[in-house]
């Protein structure tokens, strides 16, 4: 779906990256520096690197070898940047035709009326951005790039400039176009939460070069691979929606595991995606009695990885999927976990944040 | 306004015709300029930017004379007009001209700021959205820097309509041709018993001034207004 060679200097970083992704959402995944943002920019036009080549559904965008680099106007892709840009003195509605008449030629994303109604901006079509909250401006700057006719959605750290409550106002709505629009994003992210939540497949880099490339439960369920420090490591597990029950907690299935998570909004039988953070793990040989966890993974050791500092990221298969945990190098050496012995994996049902379960995914 | 003697009252005609057209003449070049001083990037500009800015700090005479001796009718520029039957010398059209020059260095400057203001992340987003240039120009620049190109335009207006030492040199002072107001202000002050002819021009000066302040300021908080803050 996209082919992307680049090779450009930008200041002491070298940034030399090539991968292909699939359809679905592809996060480019790094901290600050690490070349995210450039890919993307060369990607939509913005940057023209000192060579590279850019292929997106087959229709070749930039080739330096062929003295091709088509400017930004002429690409067909949509863009959410991380402040919404709109067009302070048009409104709303005249934002979100801007792209429209440019795009005429191609066939249309979501109709006008869909995107209003998915995005829930109906209210918002005669206003002023001027006027808009941060959320508000976010959703329409979203509706712009989609209604722009886009062959793919570019996003670069879209909820970055949000708090809490706004990112998790907009977070839903990338996975509704991954899955019901089935739209191709491409979407710089420095965030785990967003990355396991959203990723179909995850391009990790790192000071410009390419650390990891594949699905989000591989590149995050991996041990040897924390670009974001130890405390961001956190497994994705796949599950399905069993029961609500009445005392708030609803139980998910994953993989024959019976899990307990805070209340979700969605109906039994709805397939998630999970992330279980590596430091909200703990590690048991025995099955513990009389213990307030709720949550409790039978598996086996996979892997040891003994960090520089006092901790270990230890990964576990289970039934339910890849799980990381995050012990001290004490209690590792105390327990005497050795590859392949049988372990279980706890984990407290309220140290699953809402934030680190995802909406439906087709 | 018959308070105004025939002769002032086509000298006040005449230097609201010339500053009109001067202004109508060099907003297209005056915006074409302030842009690519502001965003362009290429070989010269900086010998462009002071090429704009040499009327403001030549003296008007010399620039007046430059004109002559550039769009005289045997001149470099005024030869080949006068074949296409344009001619500037001792005429009206050039008196336009010379306060269009006058004027250009003020009307850019202000255009050139509003342009630094307006956000080049908004210009690529509507790139990112299919505009082409021209398109990002004429749908997101040129409507925000509608505030600057009012300013651009009134203050080229006013330069024009006191545009004085280039116009006298270029074009004389011809009753009914070329003597704007500050050129009757001057003669009647050099004949005795002028002096009450001069005052009443002095004074429709001011209340010109001040409309087209008044008016400008009124113009420009509307816009403002229309574009709104924030992004």
């Amino acid at each position: 779906m996209i082919d992307v060679t680049l090779r450009h200097q930008f200041g002491e970083t070298n940034l030399d990256v090539r991968f292909d992704a699939p359809a679905g959402l592809t996060v480019l995944y790094g901290a600050s520096g690490s070349g995210k943002t450039s890919v993307i920019n060369a990607v939509a036009g913005l940057l023209h690197p000192d060579q590279g080549r850019v292929v997106v559904g087959g229709n070749v965008l930039g080739d330096t070898a062929q003295n091709i680099w088509l400017p930004p106007h002429k690409r067909g892709l949509g863009y959410v940047f991380q402040e919404a840009r709109l067009f302070p003195h048009l409104t709303v509605r005249q934002n979100l035709a801007f792209g429209e008449w440019f795009a005429r030629a191609r066939a249309p994303v979501a109709s006008f009326d869909h995107v209003v109604e998915m995005l829930g901006i109906g209210p918002l079509l005669s206003r002023r951005p001027g006027t808009l909250s941060g959320g508000e401006k976010q959703r329409v700057a979203i509706g712009r790039a989609l209604l722009a006719r886009p062959r793919l959605l570019l996003a670069d750290e879209p909820l970055a400039a949000l708090d809490e409550a706004r990112k998790a106002e907009i977070l839903p709505y990338f996975e509704r176009l991954r899955d019901e629009v089935a739209l191709p994003i491409l979407y710089v992210c420095h965030a785990p939460a967003e990355v396991a939540r959203l990723a179909t497949t995850v391009v990790a880099l790192d000071h410009g070069k390419l650390m990891r490339v594949g699905p989000a439960e591989d590149v995050l369920g991996d041990p040897s691979f924390s670009p974001q420090g130890p405390r961001a490591v956190g497994a994705v597990l796949h599950a399905t929606i069993a029961r609500h029950h009445d005392d708030g907690l609803t139980e998910l299935n994953a993989g024959g595991v019976s899990l307990f998570v805070p209340h979700i909004p969605h109906p039994v039988g709805q397939n998630l995606r999970l992330r279980i953070a590596a430091q909200d793990v703990i590690l048991a040989r025995d099955v513990p009695k009389e213990m307030s966890a709720l949550n409790v993974m039978p598996g086996h050791v996979n892997d040891i990885r003994l960090g520089d500092g006092p901790g270990a990221i230890v990964a576990l298969t289970t039934p339910a999927g890849k799980v990381l945990a995050r012990v001290t190098r004490r209690s590792a050496l105390a327990m005497g976990l050795a590859v392949g012995q049988p372990i279980f994996a706890i984990v407290k049902t309220v140290a699953i944040a809402p934030q680190d379960i995802g909406g439906p995914r087709a | 306004m018959d308070w105004l003697g025939p002769e002032e009252w086509q000298a006040v005609r005449l230097s609201l015709k010339v500053a009109f057209w001067a202004t109508v003449f060099s907003l297209p070049p005056g915006i074409l300029v302030a842009h690519l001083l502001a965003r362009g990037e290429f070989a010269g500009k900086q010998v462009l930017n002071g090429l704009v800015h040499l009327p403001l700090v030549l003296p008007p005479v010399v620039t007046g004379y430059l004109l002559l001796v550039g769009f005289g009718p045997n001149g470099p520029l005024g030869a080949p007009l006068s074949v296409l039957g344009i001619s500037f010398a001792f005429r009206w059209s050039g008196a336009a001209l010379a306060a269009a020059i006058m004027g250009f260095p003020l009307m850019v400057r202000a255009i050139r700021l509003s342009i630094e203001t307006v956000d080049p992340k908004l210009e690529q987003a509507a790139a990112t959205l299919g505009a082409s240039r021209f398109w990002v120009f004429a749908t997101v620049t040129l409507p925000m820097i509608l505030p600057g190109i009012l300013a651009g335009a009134i203050l080229a207006f006013a330069k024009a309509m006191g545009e004085f030492g280039a116009t006298i040199t270029f074009v004389s002072n011809i009753p009914g041709q070329t003597q704007t107001l500050p050129s009757a202000i001057y003669s009647f002050l050099q004949v005795p018993g002028g002096e009450g002819a001069a005052l009443r021009l002095v004074v429709v000066s001011i209340m010109i001034a001040m409309t087209a302040l008044i008016t400008s300021e009124i113009l420009a908080r509307k816009l403002s207004k229309r574009i709104g803050g924030g992004s």
